[in-house]
């Protein structure tokens, strides 16, 4: 029996036996290269050189070169007991629990099988009787000292100890003396809590923060029988990535916060799915107990998350459940928002957008938003726009990258993770795209890569860059062209977003087109954060001009010049970076509708407001950054009356009595048939591909230009400090703020400065400090950073307490501001 | 909380009328600074191997079968030869981390001649091309790091150590490192870990040698500190005085330091692969009999790892391969001698406490069996025990080293001996260590364990009705 198998304990793993998948499919091309060679030439068999024939248990087998005897045995249906093995890190030999026989010519040898590669003519014996007596021996003395706690411990019926224990275990423990004592649990971190007396020492959590995550913040203390996972003093496990040490912890030692005592394994159901949160799109399983969710847990999926998800992906869950939640569709009255029925929801509804047409056309609607939704949702949506003629919608709400950007040669994530070099422009990933962090950052450690990270401030990558240029803000393609030479190779990829929220996008995209015309035939991968952002531009969403994009449809809010504004899930308020103009949208525009999961401030302002289906409540797909789809799954019922956007969609087309395939729909599989049918680069994205194919299947590009961006920024005036707005993994985004685990762990607002700026201005640490910007004031405490190069300011964006956007314009091409001390 | 060191303490040095390779400047008392080193033919070993070029001074380490007295014995000429060629740069560790119960040689080689020591390094590094040394020593030696780190002023000033060495083009700089007091550190690839700044434990094998990929994942050589000490002299008078002392199969001389329970306990310096126990413990020019003139009960021969040995086995040569047949092994050279007042059982759990303690903490049938062992002898001492806990003992013994035990042979109880080594289920030999030493003890003395405990109360196995039978 595979303990792995019969539970999620650790990442499920959906290229079915181990991550040589690939390399298995190179293999069969290589063959078939070499059976046509010798078919031309003559028949003698040439043995392929990338298989090992081995003896297991007295069968003949076929290895892969280099690979580990416990894969192979796995692989060939002989499963060798393991703790500390684990396929997605170096192994250790720590738990000894893999011994085996081996022979390679030298007679029969106990070794641990997850440090020995098969070698030719290798015989391995996992089951003889020496090889049972040593596997069964240790896990004796791996429960010597184990509490068995195991009717009170989370991991029982899901634990690789408690399992193993009984399929290769001697069954009965003959250990009588006094167990080893810790103080139980102890939390090493606000989401992680550990229980030393259950901990097995396999190195797992361990090898895991250092070697995957890159925070080295765990590790053994103390020797022999008292040897213990600790942190530093004072220093926590504070990783945006600790979730998954709990995942893979193959005993109750590690217990996250969210789940701890919350069910039992064998009540709980799991179906796979994708996380939403950010664009990356890891896979999970969504897993429930009673119609609620509970725990998200990694899955393998090869070419996106090996298994690994970021802390906030996992442990968002809490929001579908949350006070905020709208469970009922709600119109304005002269109570405020009042729960009303659907029927009347949907008809009021369907009243403003004809009194709209009526009174201003099809120009006075504006749509924006579907970035939180499925790939369903916003094509809906974008049917319905189509039919009606509204042409002021779009994904992005100005805090993203112009859509024309989606038309490039599209790197994939695998791509980006084994370019010779990598090219980073803005975002720092680690916040933003974590799991995506973990790829590049392992490309760069354990790879081949080169990282050329281009930014305002240091990020996450900076410490793994090759080469790390600073450039003020405005000042980024110019960076980029004075050193075209670091971008140069065939095999170059520009992972590029929106590093700084109070610069232009036009900046980023001009120094994306330097990239470009340095090195032609660089692939890029789009670093846009919003769950289904790549998603919904490709499905409709995407604004067929700049003068109507987000920031236009809200200026022209703004200006009056809308009848009706449709929010698909968009928070202006909240996604805008320009928060004045935001606010002057949303009182400028006649009429609002919002659909929305949780009320917001923005939900607050509208006229009609429509309950949506959350995450994990309905099903469809999702696009992630390098256009991968992937299929969602419904887990729960939804929360009170709570509908999918498309269906709404539906609905209204149904009412409007317009034209189009819209009003035929009936279930979310025919949007996504309608999807292929409409969409070009989704026509293999059928419904049937979907099933087949567990990784996703990729969306295509439809080839596109950029349009020309050029800098617009002037010189600063050497008195003012250059604004670098930029996103924290933590922020005051629904998803995180209603999910009290993590909502705690955003670290607030606060102007960052270099510690000598701090020095210069006279203030020290902590001081409240005046932002004079060209359109407002702010107030912010101080914080010293060096990561800050001076001359700028970096503020986070969107933290409770947040002022710093009050001071974006978002038709500036920079923001300068002068600091003064109260 | 002051603490006081002790510099006065060293202990025992019995020089004889015997070769002297290492230990010819004991008699001085300042032979630990480069004046006497200089007048007593220092660093003249360093000079010929520079005259000689590196490739016929590894020559003659090799020629001269130079066995590593860091406990496995291996010829340090062919180890050397492991570094593949041309990868840059490359190291030589030195393991004077020195804790291995019973063992306090290399401490005086470190306190008495350090110079002889750095004369060592740089024949090594020079033979073996190596970029830089590392000088690893025990953290609780402070007169050794105290006289190491005198002594390498001194060479870094006479010009014997850095850059352009007496006017070469041999550059070479020696790092002194003091350690921090574990067991398992003096493990080469553990030691390696904890130079590197990480914790102390030892790395995987395969590779077995850290030759190809060592220290910060460079060509990396481990030599004991006595292994170097011997250089100067196989440099100066070349192989073929070398192996004139001693045995073909172990030449030279080797420093033995012996405890317990006899009249002249010390470190002696001693010929290799001739002289027996018998010579060492009863000799006139070595402990000269057993204390009080009681009798011999056993003993261990190559520190507190090794299997014990019996009066039947003083016959023996200090010779690696004789004592592996006769089911112990050498070592790190040193003796420690119980007499007929030992209680074997608490003899056995200090040891077992020490190598329990010592446990890094990486492989489960060391870290959870040696504790567990530990906890059994414990009770037993105390009187607590069963005679189903002594067959526990090999139980769990059975999960550190499954198969045979090495143990010496015994004409009392009619025993064969098995030959050293055992099997083990560990990473490294501490592990085992806490099994070998209590097994053997366990083997030949089993009527003074048996003394100890009591029958275990019968087991009754009450019949169980199972579902559905
Ligand atoms: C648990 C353990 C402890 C050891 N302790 C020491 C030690 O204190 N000093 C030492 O020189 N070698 C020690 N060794 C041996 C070293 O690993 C290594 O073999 C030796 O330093 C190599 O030098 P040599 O070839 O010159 O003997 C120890 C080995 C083990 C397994
Ligand atoms: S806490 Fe869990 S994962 Fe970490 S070492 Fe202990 S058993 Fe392994
Ligand atoms: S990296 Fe993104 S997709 Fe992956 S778990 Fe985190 S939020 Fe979800
Ligand atoms: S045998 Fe013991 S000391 Fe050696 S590596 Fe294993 S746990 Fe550590
Ligand atoms: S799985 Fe091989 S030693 Fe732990």
């Amino acid at each position: 029996m595979s303990s792995d198998e019969s539970n999620a304990t650790e990442p499920v793993d959906a290229t079915h036996d181990d991550a040589g998948h690939a390399e298995q499919g190179e293999e069969v091309a290589e063959q078939d290269v070499a059976d046509d060679v010798e078919a031309a030439e003559e028949p003698a068999a040439e043995p392929d050189p990338n298989i090992v024939p081995v003896t297991l248990n007295g069968r003949e087998i076929e290895a892969h070169k280099g690979e580990l005897v416990i894969a192979a045995a796995e692989r060939h249906d002989a499963y060798i007991p393991h703790f500390c093995y684990h396929p997605r890190m170096k192994s250790v030999g720590m738990c000894r629990q893999c011994l085996v026989e081996v022979d390679t010519g030298r007679g029969m040898q106990l070794q641990p099988s997850c440090m020995i590669t098969v070698s030719p003519e290798m015989k391995i014996e996992t089951e003889s009787p020496t090889a049972k007596r040593a596997q069964e021996g240790m896990i004796e003395l791996l429960l010597a000292n184990h509490p068995l706690d195991c009717p009170v411990c989370d991991k029982g019926g899901e634990c690789p100890l408690q399992d193993q224990a009984y399929s290769h275990g001697p069954g009965e423990s003959r250990y009588v003396e006094e167990k080893r004592h810790f103080e139980k649990p102890i939390p090493i971190s606000d989401l992680v809590l550990l229980d030393r007396e259950r901990c097995i020492l396999c190195d797992r959590c361990t090898r895991f923060a250092d070697e995957v995550a890159g925070d080295k913040l765990i590790h053994f203390t103390q020797r022999g029988n008292q040897t213990q996972v600790m942190t530093f003093p004072d220093e926590p496990f504070a990783s945006y990535f600790s979730g998954n040490t709990v995942q893979i912890c193959p005993v109750g030692a590690l217990t996250a916060e969210p789940y701890r005592f919350k069910a039992r394994p064998w009540d709980l159901t799991a179906e796979e799915s994708t996380c939403t949160t950010c664009s990356v799109g890891c896979r999970v399983v969504v897993q429930s107990s009673r119609d609620e969710i509970l725990r998200y847990q990694g899955v393998d999926s090869d070419p996106v998350n090996h298994g690994w998800l970021c802390d906030r992906g996992r442990f968002d869950f809490e929001a579908v459940n949350s006070d905020l939640r709208l469970t009922d569709p709600l119109v304005k009255t002269e109570a405020g928002l009042t729960p009303t029925s659907w029927n009347a929801a949907l008809n009021g509804a369907a009243r403003l957008i004809t009194d709209a047409l009526a009174a201003g056309g099809p120009d006075s609607i504006g749509l924006l938003g579907g970035a939180r939704g499925t790939n369903e949702d916003a094509f809906a949506w974008a049917q319905l726009a189509d039919a009606l003629g509204i042409t002021y919608r779009d994904a992005q709400l100005g805090d993203g990258l112009p859509a024309s950007i989606l038309g490039l040669n599209r790197a994939t994530i695998d791509e980006a993770a084994s370019a010779s070099t990598i090219v980073l422009l803005g975002p720092d990933i680690k916040e933003e795209l974590p799991v995506l962090y973990l790829r590049l950052r392992d490309a760069a450690v354990e790879g081949n890569s080169t990282i050329v990270e281009i930014s305002s401030v240091d990020t996450g990558l900076t410490r793994y860059a090759k080469h790390s240029l600073r450039h003020q803000p405005g000042l980024q393609a110019d960076t980029v062209q004075r050193n075209s030479e670091l971008l140069t190779g065939d095999d170059v990829v520009v992972v590029v977003g929106r590093g700084n929220l109070a610069e232009s996008p036009d900046e980023t995209m001009a120094a994306l087109a330097a990239v470009l015309d340095a090195n032609p035939n660089a692939k890029v991968l789009p670093a846009l954060r919003r769950g289904n952002v790549v998603g919904a531009l490709s499905v409709g969403m995407a604004p067929a001009d700049d003068d109507h994009d987000g920031l236009a449809t809200l200026r022209a809010a703004a200006d009056g010049k809308l009848e009706l504004l449709i929010l698909l899930g968009a928070d202006p308020l909240n996604d805008c970076p320009d928060t004045g103009l935001a606010r002057r949208a949303l009182a400028g525009a006649r009429r609002v509708i919002s659909i929305d999961t949780h009320r917001s401030e923005s939900t607050q302002l509208a006229d009609v407001v429509l309950a949506a289906a959350a995450y994990g409540e309905k099903s469809g797909t999702t696009t992630n950054i390098e256009g991968r789809v992937t299929v969602l799954a419904d887990k729960v019922t939804t929360t009170g009356t709570a509908r999918p956007d498309w269906m709404m969609a539906a609905e209204l087309a149904l009412m409007l009595d317009v034209d189009g395939d819209l009003v035929n729909v009936s279930s979310v599989d025919d949007v996504t048939a309608a999807i292929a049918a409409e969409v070009p680069a989704f026509a293999d994205v059928t419904p049937a591909a979907l099933v087949a194919e567990r990784n996703g299947v990729l969306a295509g590009v439809v080839a596109g230009t950029l349009s020309d961006a050029v800098s617009a920024a002037g010189q600063r005036n050497s008195y003012d400090h250059r604004l670098v707005v930029g996103r924290k993994l933590y922020d005051r985004a629904i998803g995180t703020a209603m999910s009290h685990s993590i909502a705690k762990l955003a670290p607030g607002a606060a102007i960052h400065l270099h510690p000598l700026d701090i020095d210069a201005l006279g203030a020290s640490v902590g001081d409240d400090l005046q932002l004079i910007g060209a359109q407002a004031t702010a107030i912010l405490p101080v914080a010293a950073n060096h990561a800050v190069p001076r001359g700028i300011a970096w503020a986070p964006f969107n933290q409770d307490g947040s002022v710093i956007e009050t001071l974006i314009d978002a038709t500036a091409s920079v923001t300068d501001v002068k600091i003064e001390v109260i | 909380m002051s603490t006081a060191i002790t510099r006065d303490y060293t202990p025992g040095f019995y020089e004889g009328d015997r070769p002297k390779v290492v230990t010819s400047r004991f008699e001085f008392e300042d032979s630990h600074t480069i004046d006497r080193y200089l007048a007593t033919g220092g660093y003249d070993g360093l000079k010929k191997a520079i005259e000689m070029g590196p490739e016929k001074m590894a020559g003659e380490v090799k020629a001269s079968t130079l066995l590593g007295r860091g406990g496995a014995g291996f010829p340090a000429g062919v180890k050397w030869g492991f570094t593949p060629q041309g990868v840059w740069p490359r190291y030589l560790v030195v393991n004077g981390d020195e804790s291995e119960p019973g063992t306090y040689k290399d401490r005086l080689l470190m306190e008495r001649d350090p110079h002889q020591l750095i004369e060592g390094c740089l024949i090594a590094s020079y033979a073996a091309g190596l970029s830089q040394c590392f000088l690893y020593v025990r953290g609780e030696m402070p007169l050794a790091h105290e006289r190491i780190a005198t002594a390498l002023d001194e060479a870094y000033a006479e010009g014997y150590v850095g850059k352009n060495i007496m006017g070469t083009d041999f550059s070479l700089d020696i790092v002194l490192h003091w350690g921090a007091g574990a067991y398992v550190v003096g493990e080469e690839t553990a030691l390696i870990e904890s130079l590197e700044g990480e914790r102390g434990m030892p790395r995987l094998k395969p590779p077995y040698f850290p030759a190809a990929v060592g220290l910060y994942g460079q060509p990396t050589i481990v030599n004991n500190v006595e292994t170097l000490a011997n250089l100067p002299f196989i440099a100066s008078k070349g192989s073929d005085a070398y192996t004139a002392i001693g045995t073909e199969t172990s030449p030279g001389t080797r420093m033995v330091a012996i405890s317990g329970h006899v009249k002249r306990p010390g470190v002696y310096e001693i010929v290799n692969g001739t002289t027996t126990f018998r010579d060492i413990i009863y000799g006139d020019e070595f402990c000269q009999g057993i204390r009080d003139d009681n009798e011999l009960k056993a003993f261990v021969p190559g520190g507190g790892s090794a299997p014990w040995f019996l009066p039947d086995q003083l016959d023996i040569p200090f010779e690696g391969k004789e004592a592996g047949m006769a089911g112990s092994m050498l070592g790190s050279g040193a003796v420690m001698v119980m007499d007929d007042t030992t209680d074997i059982p608490e003899a056995a759990l200090t040891l077992v406490r020490f190598y329990a303690h010592e446990s890094c903490g990486k492989c489960v049938p060391c870290r959870e069996g040696g504790t567990w062992l530990l906890r059994i002898l414990e009770r037993v001492c105390a009187g607590h025990g069963t005679d189903a806990d002594l067959d526990q003992i090999l139980e769990v013994g059975q999960s550190i080293c499954p198969g045979d035990m090495p143990h010496a042979a015994s004409e009392r109880l009619g025993l064969e001996a098995t030959p050293f080594p055992y099997k083990m289920t560990t990473i490294c030999f501490v592990g085992p260590s806490a099994y070998a030493p209590l097994h053997s003890a366990l083997t030949l003395f089993r009527d003074e364990f048996d003394a100890k405990v009591v029958p275990a109360p019968k087991r009754i196995s009450i019949p169980v009705a199972v579902a559905g039978s």
